[in-house]
């Protein structure tokens, strides 16, 4: 099969390109295994990647214009040539490779870590299945990336807006029967940009390796705090 | 050009579930903590785990710390440190119940505690009925522990070093760890972290094998990195083989699958685990069932045109608890096998899993040396904590849901020692600059230019020979051909050349790095195997198919220097109980 391939290694590049490859594709090949094939015939490809069975959200790319898990996406997906740039949105460092930073910061942003503020019991936090249901769907988040630099939202406000990735763990925290800090967590939400930059175009819940629905989050939220606001 | 230099109070080494719970101890503490990590620290290994961690909470059926003790010294094979053991399983029961107020999204049983399943080797009453002690988040544990420590360490704003590969540790002459030189991988510049205490937490060498449930980062970088401070790795034969890998692919399907009420078939259809373990059956210490799979296969009665695996069956279980307890199963099954595990039985194979072995360590993570003598002397600011470190609590074979424990209780407990051996010694010692030259070199090597050997087939060729020479089963003349053939291996790694010398974010640096890593942990392993002329727990040898325990109750050590083998006693006395003497293992 046909690939073509993102490079730019900024040392050496004065503009990205694309580079040209031919592969034998052997039967149920993902693109991690292609583009590992690839850094075989050419080792200065640059990529992330690691469990190879999409749970360490490594290997977020950019596939004939779809942002996909490398290792559990199949290479017969996709018509020739098959071409694969790094996630949009993002500064590239190099080939495949983007800064991820900013999205880790709004990650950061919305405090993604339970917040229970009455004494602790000396057991577990009872928690029903029913409350304990409430959280699938949300926990599961690998942080690939695939959501948030999918959004066009995200792409023009970065810096203001939190993207469905971090947006999806705010939700997380506050649909936790545990957590104590639900007032704190909508009033940091409030403003024009932080949440309400979301004008549910539904890229992220498209893209999401793990089918998990970032945009419901988001509407979730939005209830939560019209409900509090009453 | 000047090296950067930084100093900090404590330097961790990986940021698994071993790094990140030291970590939080040492940050909470308000330590200066510096977190280095080759991958962002969601993507290390422990998110990977499945099943479960082991805790006699009690919440299912009766349990208590003693059996969860009496379960993991029998199926250490009677290898495993008894007061090590002893401190881990009583640690574990508030282990899990703090990790679940840092807001782990643990299963649920309807009385609102922390669900728990049946996991293998796991028993009541020393012995007797089978327990249910491994809590879960469905099969996602690992992900959901890894996530909530790097959050809790979020909160905590401990400082991490995101993308940096660990080259090597720098010591003085007295052997004390002063720190260690890191590259950042996206500048390829290196750094000095200079430490008064340094935890290695690097994780496991998986990928010393060609089929392995582990991920490309497990290179045992850590580990290497001690042999060449001059620290030997301890009971390194000791190889887990996953009895459930999906065949020919080496995905992990968790022994969850089997604690939920799945069971391993054959060929003709027969429930072969009755033969091999009666009573326990498809829930046997994992070494018993990796050989019962590889025994079947070898008499013929493996499934598929090959007849080269066995079928794990599920489909009798259910949709409902397929979907809500392994959920993930499910989805990995039909993206890799477009199999519906509701339907159809999954394919699978012993598949290379987790390294008892490691780098020595007391209780408390300290890295503890060996002298001549025999006796055993703490390395000063030195600590390691999880895979890559041998406490000892799993012995000759790790009980399912033991390891996630293991990276919780002894990171903890490594990060409580450091907070006190720091605050005994206020002052950074002397940096060694000999060290640090030796460390740069080892990095500028890779710069040589020309024509060589390439890194992607010297690496393939270690990873062949250490499955063809030291697997489930293993003998004396083929684990001498592979002594050998690494020894050719280690003798080329002069002439491996890089093609790609660039600055920024140059992945084939980083496995150049890490192949050199994996000669030296592939030549503890086969060296150890191969001296060890018994069998016990992972380690089955045809020409010594008995356990000897009156020539083999000990810990084996090697050292890279010389390739030399020494020995140490098992601490087979608690920290308050009787001791469990061997008896013969059976399930």
């Amino acid at each position: 099969m046909r690939f073509r391939i993102y490079r730019y290694d900024p040392d050496k590049d004065s503009a990205p390109y694309l580079q040209n490859f031919e592969l034998d594709v052997r039967p149920g090949m993902m693109l991690r295994d292609a583009l590992l094939a690839l850094k075989e015939q050419d080792e200065s490809l640059s990529f992330r990647h690691s469990c190879g069975e999409g749970v360490c959200g490594s290997d977020g790319i950019n596939v004939n214009g779809h942002n996909v898990l490398g290792c559990t996406t199949p290479v017969k997906d996709f018509k020739e040539p098959i071409t694969v740039r790094p996630m949009p949105g993002r500064p590239v460092i190099r080939d495949l490779v983007v800064d991820m930073s900013q999205f880790y910061q709004q990650y950061k942003a919305v405090k993604p870590y339970l917040i229970h503020k009455d004494p602790l019991p000396e057991q577990e936090i009872l928690q029903s299945p029913e409350e304990r249901d409430r959280l699938d769907g949300l926990y599961e988040c690998i942080m690939c990336g695939c959501c948030s630099t999918a959004c066009p939202s995200f792409w023009w406000n970065p810096e203001k807006f939190h993207g469905p990735q971090a947006l999806l763990q705010a939700w997380r925290f506050l649909a936790d029967s545990r957590d104590q800090a639900t007032e704190d967590r909508l009033d940091a939400l409030e403003g024009p940009y932080k949440l309400f930059r979301c004008h549910t175009i539904m890229n992220c819940v498209e893209v999401c390796p793990k089918q998990l629905n970032p945009t419901r989050a988001i509407g979730k939220i939005r209830e939560l705090m019209l409900k509090n606001a009453i | 050009m000047s090296l950067v230099r930084r100093r900090f109070d404590a330097l961790i080494l990986g940021a698994g579930g071993a790094g990140l719970n030291a970590a939080l101890q040492l940050s909470s503490a308000d330590l200066r903590v510096a977190v280095v990590s080759k991958v962002f620290p969601t993507r290390s290994h422990t998110v990977a785990a499945q099943g479960g961690v082991n805790a006699a909470l009690a919440n299912v059926v009766p349990d208590n710390w003693h059996w969860h003790m009496f379960d993991t010294v029998k199926g250490s094979d009677y290898l495993g440190d008894q007061d090590a053991i002893e401190f881990m399983c009583r640690e574990a029961v508030p282990t899990v119940y703090e990790l679940e107020h840092n807001g782990v999204p643990f299963s649920r049983l309807d009385s609102g505690r922390i669900y728990q399943r049946a996991f293998g080797g796991q028993s009541q009453d020393f012995g007797g009925a089978q327990a249910a002690r491994t809590c879960a988040a469905a099969d996602r544990t690992g992900h959901a522990i890894l996530h909530t420590l790097f959050q809790q360490n979020i909160r905590a704003r401990s400082h991490f070093f995101d993308e940096y590969f660990a080259i090597d540790l720098i010591r003085d002459d007295e052997g004390a760890i002063l720190g260690a030189l890191v590259l950042e991988i996206e500048t390829g510049e290196p750094v000095l972290i200079e430490a008064r205490a340094t935890l290695i937490a690097s994780g496991g060498s998986g990928q010393l094998f060609r089929t392995t449930t582990n991920a490309h980062i497990n290179t045992g970088d850590g580990m290497a990195m001690a042999l060449r401070a001059g620290v030997p790795l301890q009971d390194m034969e000791f190889f887990q083989f996953h009895p459930t890998g999906i065949a020919g692919k080496g995905m992990l399907i968790t022994e969850g699958a089997r604690g939920e009420g799945g069971y391993l078939i054959n060929k003709d259809g027969e429930r072969f685990m009755e033969r091999y373990a009666p009573n326990a059956k498809d829930l046997a210490s994992r070494d018993v069932v990796s050989r019962a799979i590889a025994t079947e296969v070898r008499e013929g009665k493996g499934c598929g045109p090959q007849a080269d695996h066995v079928m794990l069956k599920l489909d009798h279980l259910g949709s409902e608890i397929i979907a809500k307890r392994l959920p993930s199963i499910r989805e990995m099954c039909k993206t890799f096998l477009h199999i519906d595990p509701v339907e159809s039985p999954i394919p699978v194979f012993p598949t290379a899993h987790y390294v008892m072995g490691g780098i020595p360590t007391d209780r408390f993570g300290r890295v503890v040396a060996t002298s001549g003598s025999g006796s055993e002397q703490v390395v000063p600011g030195f600590y390691a904590a999880g895979e890559c470190a041998c406490v000892s609590v799993h012995g000759a074979n790790r009980l399912g849901g033991n390891s996630l424990l293991d990276i919780l209780v002894f990171g903890r407990a490594a990060g409580l020692d450091i907070i006190d051996f720091v605050r005994d010694n206020p002052n950074h010692r002397q940096m060694n600059e000999a060290s640090v030259e030796q460390a740069m070199g080892r990095l500028s090597r890779w710069d040589a230019k020309g024509e060589g050997l390439d890194v992607k087939t010297v690496k393939a060729q270690l990873k062949k020979i250490m499955e063809d020479h030291c697997s489930v089963f293993r003998t004396e003349q083929v684990m001498q051909e592979g002594i050998e053939q690494i020894r050719r291996i280690r003798d080329r790694l002069s002439e491996v050349r890089l093609r790609d010398h660039s600055r920024v974010f140059n992945t084939a640096r980083i496995e150049a790095l890490e192949l050199e890593n994996l000669v030296d942990i592939a030549m503890a392993t086969m060296m150890s195997a191969e001296a060890r002329k018994e069998s016990r727990g992972a380690h089955s040898r045809a020409d010594y198919p008995k356990r000897d325990d009156a020539n083999w109750m000990k810990h084996s050590l090697y050292r890279l220097e010389g390739d030399q083998l020494e020995w140490k006693p098992v601490r087979t006395e608690p920290l308050t109980v009787e001791s469990f003497p061997p008896k013969e293992r059976v399930y």
